[in-house]
């Protein structure tokens, strides 16, 4: 679950990292308030759950609560573009309105998962404000890596082997230190799986601050996390992708024509690349998971077809211990009382393969039927192209 | 012959619940000896006239189970995990979907210092052609024969299965690792079971976008696999920063694509399927 960076900045000075004093605003009225109470420069920031907002326009300096007011009013409502948001943008519903630091220097911290050692891993690079993909790909010896021990959390001795590396020094380097034991200790307590401060900034008094602030947190945690369902701002999300979560289904749109409806993640992204490797394009990613019941199938039907590039749609179950004939019951009862005008290419696996099979036939509905999952990829992709 | 588990696997099922038994009754069907379940405060009962216990030591000792099937739900199932290493219990098969990251963060710490062997989380199991079925997989599609297979899919390893056996081409033992970015046995681990065991004499692999776990099998192959060795890599499709059902499967900055993976092991000299319906025939070319 992705979270607004005010949200992010909440939480982490609940764990005692330092972040500029602001708060969020909806309305320019709002805005002008927060900067009032701030006093003197402000910065209004758009939130969105998407990075690069700077560059996108998103975020504007002011001189003070009127000019803060006149910056909300521009970037509230506006449709922000950036690199991560993809060409259609993302429209603009909160702000952050922060006071201004006097900043000495900008420096990256972030921490995430660390799949080879199964472990956290800290990291920091001098470079900040760049992208740390950017700094990976150009010079990799400038991003510092520190695994954290589950039982321990980042240890003083890692934090500071990092700020001498980043030759942080005087006050700074106390605060700097203090603050990442911090991040490290909120990352673990809130079941984060990637947090990034970018940039984390020295100020010129001597402060360590985290100035920006992204955070994903574990889906799978949010169980123990009763208070974070109130942060999921479902604005920020698909709507057929929420519709999908809501039935136990797994959906990503993507831009091709082949609707395309899978048990198994798995088989699911090879299905999709069979459709491509037959000349066509996936028009979704589409898990029912590994049982697949009727009432799955006519969600999956319904959210598949919301989207109007969608020409077919390929069924590619492997049921295993499934049975066919209740699977194809399922189909045909979601086939009819959807009344789909698209053409249906069928690849049934399991159990009781024949009266399924029997079944789809008398329906009355035009069934395509399949043996393997390569031929309802060459039917699918032929029927689309028709 | 075969890796893991075989006909000499007694079974415990953690978490003996509906799903739980639901698949031990699968498991007991095809032949697999399923000797205890384990349910808290359900010890001294029975069902599918499998004696439960209230905790794991307790089950060992009565039972002589050597091998764990947990379906525990994700709020308890890093628990269980930690009760069967601390029961010393030589395997661990993990079925559960769902498993915090930071929970198996610990899980694996703990893993590292124990003598248990952890199969998943997030997977569909073990099977053995024949002798053992220790997961949800579904029997019938599987033939005993040489060929390991090794995948980090479930459906996906079905339809491998199915191809192979269509072509009347056995499996020695199919090992699913799962899904997760963190998991207990990875393709390094498993095909180091196929190269050492004598019944296997070629290995399937399939793998998918995110992390780097198929680059480094990759090296492993071309240093220390002599077996031949066909792969199939899922995802070449998917968008990145996007996470495909799996929570292990995400390409995210740049990184853990499908064209690196098939550029790593077609480098090693592995035969890359070219598509998903090419799996069994790309490794048939190999025998």
């Amino acid at each position: 679950m992705k979270i607004h960076e005010y949200q992010a900045k909440e939480i982490l000075r609940s764990y005692g990292v330092p972040t500029p004093r602001g708060d969020v605003a909806y309305t320019p009225d709002e805005a002008k308030e927060v900067a009032e109470k701030l006093g003197g420069r402000v910065v209004v920031k758009a939130q969105i759950h998407a990075g690069g907002r700077g560059k996108g326009g998103g975020v504007k300096l002011g001189s003070g609560a009127d000019e803060a007011r006149e910056l909300a009013d521009q970037i509230l409502g506006m449709t922000l573009v950036t690199h991560q948001t993809g060409p259609e943008g993302r429209l603009v519903k909160r702000v952050l309105v922060e006071e201004v630091l006097p900043i000495a220097r900008e420096i990256y911290l972030g921490m995430t998962l660390d799949r080879a050692t199964g472990k956290s891993v800290f990291m920091a690079s001098s470079e900040g404000g760049m992208e740390i993909e950017e700094v990976a790909a150009k010079a990799p010896d400038l991003i510092l890596k520190e695994i954290v021990e589950p039982a321990v959390g980042l240890a003083a001795y890692q934090a500071r082997r990092m700020a001498f590396k980043m030759g942080i020094e005087g006050d700074a380097f106390k605060a700097a230190v203090k603050a990442m034991m911090a991040l490290s200790k909120a990352y673990t307590a809130t079941d984060a799986t990637m947090l990034e401060i970018n940039p984390f900034v020295i100020t010129e008094d001597g402060g360590a601050v985290a100035l920006d602030a992204k955070m994903d947190i574990d889906d799978n945690a949010l169980f123990r996390h009763a208070d974070y369902v109130k942060l999921r701002d479902l604005e920020e999300e698909d709507p057929l992708e929420t519709d999908a979560i809501d039935h136990g289904l797994n959906y990503i749109k993507l831009d091709g024509t082949v609707g395309c409806m899978v048990n198994g993640a798995g088989l699911a992204m090879a299905t999709m690349d069979i459709i491509q490797y037959a000349g066509g394009s996936p028009a979704n990613f589409l898990d029912v998971g590994g049982g697949a019941n009727a009432d799955q199938i006519k969600n999956g039907f319904r959210i598949i077809l919301s989207d109007p590039n969608v020409k077919v749609i390929m069924i590619n179950i492997f049921g295993g211990i499934l049975r066919v004939d209740v699977l194809a019951q399922g189909v045909i009862a979601a086939a009819k009382e959807l009344d789909i005008k698209v053409p249906i290419v069928l690849r049934l696996e399991g159990t009781k393969v024949d009266e399924g099979r029997k079944l789809l036939e008398e329906s009355g509905i035009d069934f395509t039927l399949a043996a393997d999952m390569k031929e309802a990829a060459e039917k699918a992709v032929a029927a689309a192209a028709a | 012959m075969s890796v893991l588990v075989n006909e000499n696997t007694r079974i415990l099922v953690q978490g003996f619940g509906r799903a739980g038994q639901f698949h031990a009754e699968q498991c007991i069907a095809y032949g697999s000896k399923v000797v205890a379940g384990v349910t808290p405060g359900k010890g001294g009962q029975e069902a599918l006239g499998v004696p439960i216990f209230n905790t794991v030591s307790e089950a060992i000792e009565a039972t002589g189970a050597n091998a764990s099937m947990v379906f525990v739900p994700p709020p308890g199932a890093a628990d269980a995990l930690l009760e069967a290493f601390d029961a010393e219990i030589p395997l661990v098969v993990c079925i559960t979907e769902g498993i915090p990251a930071s929970d198996m963060v610990i899980v694996n710490d703990v893993l590292k210092n124990s003598s248990s062997r952890l199969v998943g989380p997030n997977c569909p199991g073990v099977i053995s052609p024949g002798t053992c079925k220790m997961g949800i997989m579904p029997g019938k599609i599987h033939m005993p024969g040489k060929v390991g297979v090794v995948s980090r899919s479930g459906t996906l390893t079905y339809e491998v299965v199915g191809q192979l056996t269509a072509m009347n081409i056995g499996q020695s033992t199919c090992i699913g690792i799962g899904g997760d970015p963190i998991i207990g046995t990875n393709f390094v681990d498993a095909l180091t079971l196929f190269q050492e065991d004598p019944g296997t004499e070629a290995i399937m692999m399939i793998g998918e976008i995110g992390g780097n776990a198929e680059e480094t099998a990759a090296a492993f192959i071309k240093a220390n696999v002599t077996k031949p060795v066909a792969a199939f890599i899922a995802g070449a499709t998917a968008p990145p920063g996007r996470r495909m059902g799996h929570a292990g499967a995400i390409i995210s900055g740049g990184k853990g694509t499908a064209a690196d993976k098939q550029e790593a092991l077609e480098a090693a000299g592995i035969a890359v399927a070219p598509s998903p319906a090419e799996m069994a025939s790309t490794l048939a070319k190999l025998l």
